[in-house]
């Protein structure tokens, strides 16, 4: 079965609790601010010391509440993670704004069908 | 045929050597273990060094400003830029350079100012679309993108897939079917920018490669004019052909090299290592395995510089250049997996670079013609004309 192109599960609101229960696995996550729309798409890497959980527990401590998130267990948190980008790039025009101040070096474009 | 290096040889390979372990292993260990970028500050940084080195633009002819190095040398020259994690699809990450694709360099004038000289300088990218969702080891028969005649020009419709880099290029040399009726002479070679109207990166195609990927194309009524045509009408096929004859001979060099950096750890760990009271070096099993490693690489590194020294003097390198790619992926993909056996647990681990090399080789059995297509290739020499 395919990966779906974007990510689409429900939206999770960030907390302490939330970020605990999540699996120590590789993967990609995405940040929304209350309202619903994207700040951030992110990778828990192989040098993420707990996967998924550590990074959104960052996350959490970092922008405190008010945040929802979801995330996406993946071996492929690479390519999954540009994938996001440029679908997210393709559907708004731009990267999510927390990934605009730092965008990796050579992103390139989809046009999703 | 004596393959030792020569002394000049042997000045060039330990330059690269240090270059891998000074510069590349102790950037690349602060990267994820699946990065294939460097920073861009410290890639400009290192292609500096690599021009002071003089050997920036390795494979570029000397015609066109490349350093002049002989094919033979730059595969020995290859097999130590592969020897760090993301070595065998990144070597060095790029700050060696590179020649582009190889068919600009028969481009005419006109398009070797808007495409050549902008790729050797660093300005434009390429994609090289071939492989098509009906077949990539028979183009002859699988390309099914239509090129048709319309107002000077001509109009592409069809599809391609698994063609790295066309998401980031400005442009791309894609293959399409002229005349239905002519099987492998009915292709034509188009120069296409990524620009064009019609042209479109549908999706990202994941492989057990998660450090990059690869692309799905469409293109729908795309117009291109006939100065976009690469070569001549209908004999496109010669030209995807012989990029992927020339391809194999680095690519197998690619193979030996992370061969070689699995088998010097598997080694390492072998001498460390203690189970049950003995190190694992003084196993027979573990000794076997090693000797099974250093016959792998030998076995390579013989027949992909034979390939090379026939290319070198001008003489026909098809069938060789099929039996290094064959050797040199199969047996490398060997050596990491015995590799990976004697380190245990940590073998599997995204500590060690091992896992990414054995998920990387294994694509390379299939890459650039899978080995069944290179036993195809060297079926036919033994038992054609030249039977013996």
């Amino acid at each position: 079965m395919p990966i779906r192109l974007r990510l689409d599960k429900p939206w999770r609101p960030l907390s302490a609790d939330e970020a605990a229960r999540l699996p120590g696995q590789l993967g990609v996550y995405q940040v929304a601010d209350a309202t619903g729309a994207i700040v951030y798409i992110g990778q828990a890497g192989g040098r993420s010391p707990f996967g998924l959980r550590s990074e959104l527990q960052r996350e959490f401590k970092e922008r405190g509440p008010g945040h929802q998130f979801r995330v996406e267990v993946n071996m492929q948190y690479r390519t999954r993670w540009f994938e996001l980008l440029m679908v997210h790039q393709a559907d708004h025009g731009s990267l999510p704004s927390d990934n605009a101040k730092n965008p990796p070096p050579s992103l390139g474009r989809l046009s999703p069908a | 045929m004596d393959f030792e290096p020569d002394s000049e040889q042997q000045m060039l390979i330990d330059q690269v050597r240090r270059y891998v372990r000074e510069e590349i292993i102790p950037l690349e260990a602060k990267l994820d273990p699946d990065a294939s970028e460097l920073d861009p500050a410290d890639h400009a940084r290192l292609v500096e060094k690599t021009k002071a080195m003089g050997l920036f633009g390795i494979d570029i002819p000397k015609e066109f400003g490349g350093p002049d190095i002989d094919i033979v040398t730059r595969v020995l020259l290859a097999i130590e830029m592969a020897q760090h994690r993301a070595g065998l699809y990144v070597p060095c990450y790029g700050t060696f350079g590179g020649a582009g694709l190889a068919q600009i360099f028969e481009a005419n004038e006109d398009q070797k100012q808007r495409y050549l000289y902008p790729t050797l300088r660093g300005e434009k990218k390429p994609f090289f679309g071939l492989t098509e969702p009906s077949g990539g080891s028979d183009p002859a028969r699988a390309i099914q993108t239509r090129a048709e005649r319309k107002d000077n020009g001509w109009v592409l419709n069809g599809a391609k897939i698994f063609i790295s880099g066309a998401d980031r290029a400005q442009y791309g040399i894609v293959f399409a079917r002229t005349d239905a009726s002519k099987g492998r002479a009915g292709i034509t070679c188009f120069l296409v920018d990524a620009e064009t109207p019609g042209f479109h990166v549908r999706r990202v195609v994941h492989t057990l490669r998660s450090s990059s990927y690869a692309t799905e194309l469409e293109f729908k009524d795309c117009w291109v004019s006939d100065h976009q045509v690469l070569g001549e009408i209908n004999k496109g096929f010669a030209v995807a052909n012989d990029r992927l004859t020339r391809q194999r001979i680095p690519y197998a060099a690619g193979c030996i090299g992370v061969a070689i950096a699995a088998h010097e750890m598997a080694i390492e760990w072998a001498k460390m290592r203690s189970t049950f009271g003995e190190k694992l070096a003084n196993r027979q099993a573990v000794q076997w395995m090693l000797v099974d490693n250093e016959i792998d690489i030998r076995s390579a590194r013989h027949f992909t510089l034979e390939a090379a020294e026939k290319a070198r003097r001008g003489l026909p390198f098809r069938t060789e250049a099929a039996i290094a790619k064959l050797i040199a992926s199969e047996g490398g993909g060997r050596v990491v997996d015995r590799s990976m056996q004697i380190h245990g647990g940590m073998g599997m681990t995204k500590d060690l670079p091992l896992e990414r090399w054995y998920r990387e080789m294994r694509i390379r059995r299939v890459g650039e013609g899978p080995s069944e297509v290179q036993r195809m290739v060297i079926a036919r020499e033994i038992l054609g004309s030249n039977l013996r």
